[in-house]
């Protein structure tokens, strides 16, 4: 818990995204998708932050957000504690440099005409940390071999069609890693990858985030993956951030019931089929409801199987589990709500503690 | 249980400038009626090119070089006039020497496939009704339009779409509910036989379990047999009855899937079951299988995998290993290490696991 104490790279407080639809009917309202609403989260030095819900959900707006490949509808951004929105140029430049992307498909994100010694040296000219043609060899060269491309003298010259996957998604960090960075935005770096694979990038982050105090914003779908990786977790849907904390508290502890619709559906070989026997079927169905009219209130409610006529009316408040620990849910907590059935509520959190 | 389908030393080389790759080398296999086989491997295995070799949908470059793939018929069941005169001895039919006509009324009928990415396998210029009705026009003609209709509406029902849907196109429809409908059209006609290549691979958590709820709900209802080929090995292991691993063109251990999850053999099946990190259990520093598949052009002497394996021996970069029965149980496997020529004691999970444990070592102080 140290690490809370340190100051976060970056912040993100009550971050909104709307993207606004093209108008036909000149007399109609306006329309938008709501992609994201209401989002906040925080990046320490040395940290591994998830974010994990299905597609639709709105965990790469938030890093796209970050990236400034996006400008925010509405919130704030804080670099180092400062407000993003009035910052002049140079804190830009700089705040572009600290902050890089990792993309999901390494057969998209580098450029097919392209060796590797061109994708590296980019950012090394581009920032100046190359003088000279033999410094800027030299630092690519290292750079492969902080990313285990050995022997990168050979791999230095290869064009990206030669390389497997894995070792492209390898460059594509050596990349980002070029400009030294504070922050790397791992958009699903690992999902288009063979399995095997996986765990090599995976370790290689990680390695990275104890070695060099970067700070990671890990983007994925699997909960397996987050447990693993992440020392923090946080679920969003439908642009609704709806539970958080420790990777683990969240994953073995879930409250918010889409975490435990997610947890459910996760393949987990120890649920094996025995023969003969059904599983239990999901306790919700069907997919993430359009942006462009969300369900109002907490955007679950049309899904949830312990919905209550409040769930419609607003957004629940934070209810704090501790150790950082948090849901938002009128099934937890001392809010005030009417309508409650109270038999049914205890008896999903007498569910929830025999699972413990 | 009888055999449904017989694969018999099947192998697949794909045409190249420089030389045939071999994509699927001389494979065994079985299976069994209502049986759900899964098929596991990294991209590049050759596990789709086998599935489809069986299905006959190769296209050159890929050339089937050599083996058989009998297809036993159910015997209750009429058996389609075109393909009578095929039947062997042992009522079989070599799906390899089919002529183009007798393939096109064994398929669907008698083997169905669901591909990877529904969003291409359908259509988009016709409603998704005409599309199943299309099916049914072809292989059963002359019934009448009310009853296309009221088994199309059928097949919606059973996968889960509401009736009303029939008139929609493809892009109107979610990525999961196209899969339904991919799923609906190979079920129209009851195939014996179903082969699905990555069916839910670019699906959300959630709309994976109901895609495979159902898919394991209809399989059960219908006693189809299944082929579901995948790269995850944690869906596999809930799914199916029993498992192949392939490596590099070869099948590389064979067990149901509870053996294979209670203790694989093959160093590789190994590595490939702790590849993914779980919800559950301690959190581990996990390892995963070093290297990479090799280059099918330029493969290793011996056994494929011996340049990534921890417990590789001199036999290994020699010999290559046949798919035999390791001890008691019907596993297969394929590795020197079970072979008592070599090793008087087969090595233990704990074994292989040390093994792997120790190369990463090895790896991290170099």
């Amino acid at each position: 818990m140290n690490a809370m104490s340190q100051q976060a790279i970056l912040e993100i407080m009550n971050l909104q995204k709307e993207f606004p639809l093209r108008q036909w009917n000149p007399f109609g309202g306006k329309q938008a998708v709501h992609a994201l609403e209401r989002a906040s989260l925080a990046l320490y030095p040395g940290r591994v932050t998830a974010l994990v819900g299905e597609s639709g959900s709105g965990k790469s707006t938030i890093a796209r957000l970050l990236a400034r490949l996006y400008d925010p509808t509405g919130g704030e951004i804080r670099f180092h504690g400062k407000p993003l929105g009035k910052a002049n140029a140079a804190t830009l430049t700089t705040y572009r440099r600290s902050v890089q992307m990792v993309f999901q498909d390494p057969f998209a994100s580098l450029n097919p005409v392209h060796n590797v010694r061109y994708h590296l040296s980019r950012p090394l000219r581009i920032y100046g940390f190359a003088k000279n043609a033999e410094e800027e060899t030299e630092q690519i060269l290292a750079l492969l071999r902080r990313v285990s491309l050995t022997p990168a003298e050979q791999f230095i010259e290869k064009y990206p069609h030669q390389l497997s996957g894995g070792q492209r998604q390898r460059v594509a960090i050596a990349r980002a890693l070029a400009v030294r960075p504070e922050v790397i935005l791992a958009d699903e770096p690992v999902s288009m990858l063979d399995v095997s694979i996986r765990l090599d990038i995976l370790n290689l982050l990680a390695q990275l985030k104890e070695e060099e105090r970067i700070a990671i914003l890990f983007i994925t779908h699997d909960l397996a993956s987050a447990r693993y990786f992440a020392d923090e977790t946080l679920v969003l849907y439908a642009g609704q951030m709806v539970e958080g904390g420790p990777s683990e508290q969240v994953i073995q502890q879930a409250k918010h019931p889409y975490t435990q619709l997610l947890l459910s559906a996760t393949p987990a070989p120890e649920r094996m089929r025995l023969k003969g026997q059904r599983r239990t079927p999901l306790e919700a169905r069907g997919e993430v409801p359009s942006l462009i009219q969300p369900p109002t209130g907490c955007r679950f409610h049309t899904r949830c199987p312990h919905a209550m006529p409040v769930c419609k009316e607003r957004f629940p408040e934070r209810t704090e589990f501790g150790h950082g620990h948090w849901t938002s849910c009128f099934l937890y907590g001392a809010q005030k709500h009417d309508t409650t059935p109270m038999g049914r509520s205890r008896s999903l959190s007498n569910e929830i503690a025999s699972k413990e | 249980m009888d055999a449904l389908l017989e694969v018999k030393s099947l192998s697949v080389d794909y045409e190249a400038m420089d030389g045939a790759v071999h994509a699927v080398k001389s494979v065994d296999l079985t299976l069994h009626r209502g049986e759900v086989l899964g098929l596991a491997g990294e991209s590049g295995c050759g596990k789709s090119t086998l599935a489809f070799a069986i299905a006959r949908l190769l296209r050159p470059p890929a050339m089937i070089t050599s083996g058989q793939v009998i297809y036993y018929p159910d015997p209750e069941k009429e058996t389609p006039p075109a393909l009578l005169d095929r039947l062997d001895a042992n009522n079989g039919i070599d799906i390899m020497k089919l002529s183009m006509a007798q393939l096109r009324s064994f398929r669907w009928k008698e083997l169905a496939v669901v591909f990877q990415s529904a969003m291409n396998a359908l259509n988009p210029v016709l409603s998704i009704g005409d599309q199943i009705i299309d099916v049914l026009h072809t292989h059963w003609p002359g019934k009448g339009k009310d009853y296309y209709h009221k088994r199309a509406v059928e097949l919606l029902d059973l996968v889960g779409i509401a009736a009303d849907r029939l008139r929609s196109y493809p892009h109107e429809l979610s990525g999961g509910m196209r899969q339904r409908v991919a799923i609906a059209i190979a079920l129209a006609l009851r195939p014996e036989l179903i082969i699905m290549d990555e069916p839910t691979t670019a699906l959300d958590v959630v709309v994976q379990r109901e895609i495979l709820d159902l898919i394991a709900g209809l399989c059960r209802e219908f006693n189809t047999a299944l082929i579901f080929i995948t790269h995850d090995l944690s869906l596999l292991l809930e799914l199916s009855d029993r498992i192949a691993i392939m490596y590099a063109g070869n099948i590389v251990e064979q067990a149901t899937s509870e053996q294979l999850y209670r203790q694989p053999r093959h160093p590789y099946s190994y590595g490939l079951l702790n590849a993914f990190p779980t919800l559950h259990g301690p959190r581990l520093q996990m390892i995963g299988i070093p290297g990479s598949p090799p280059d099918l052009r330029a493969m290793p002497t011996g056994c494929a995998f011996h340049p990534r394996c921890p417990m590789a021996f001199e036999a290994c970069r020699g010999v290559v290993p046949p798919l035999e029965p390791s001890g008691p149980t019907e596993q297969l496997v394929a590795c020197h290490l079970y072979n008592p020529r070599f090793l008087n004691q087969p090595p233990s999970t704990a074994q292989i696991a040390r093994s792997y444990s120790e190369l990463a070592e090895r790896k991290r102080r170099r």
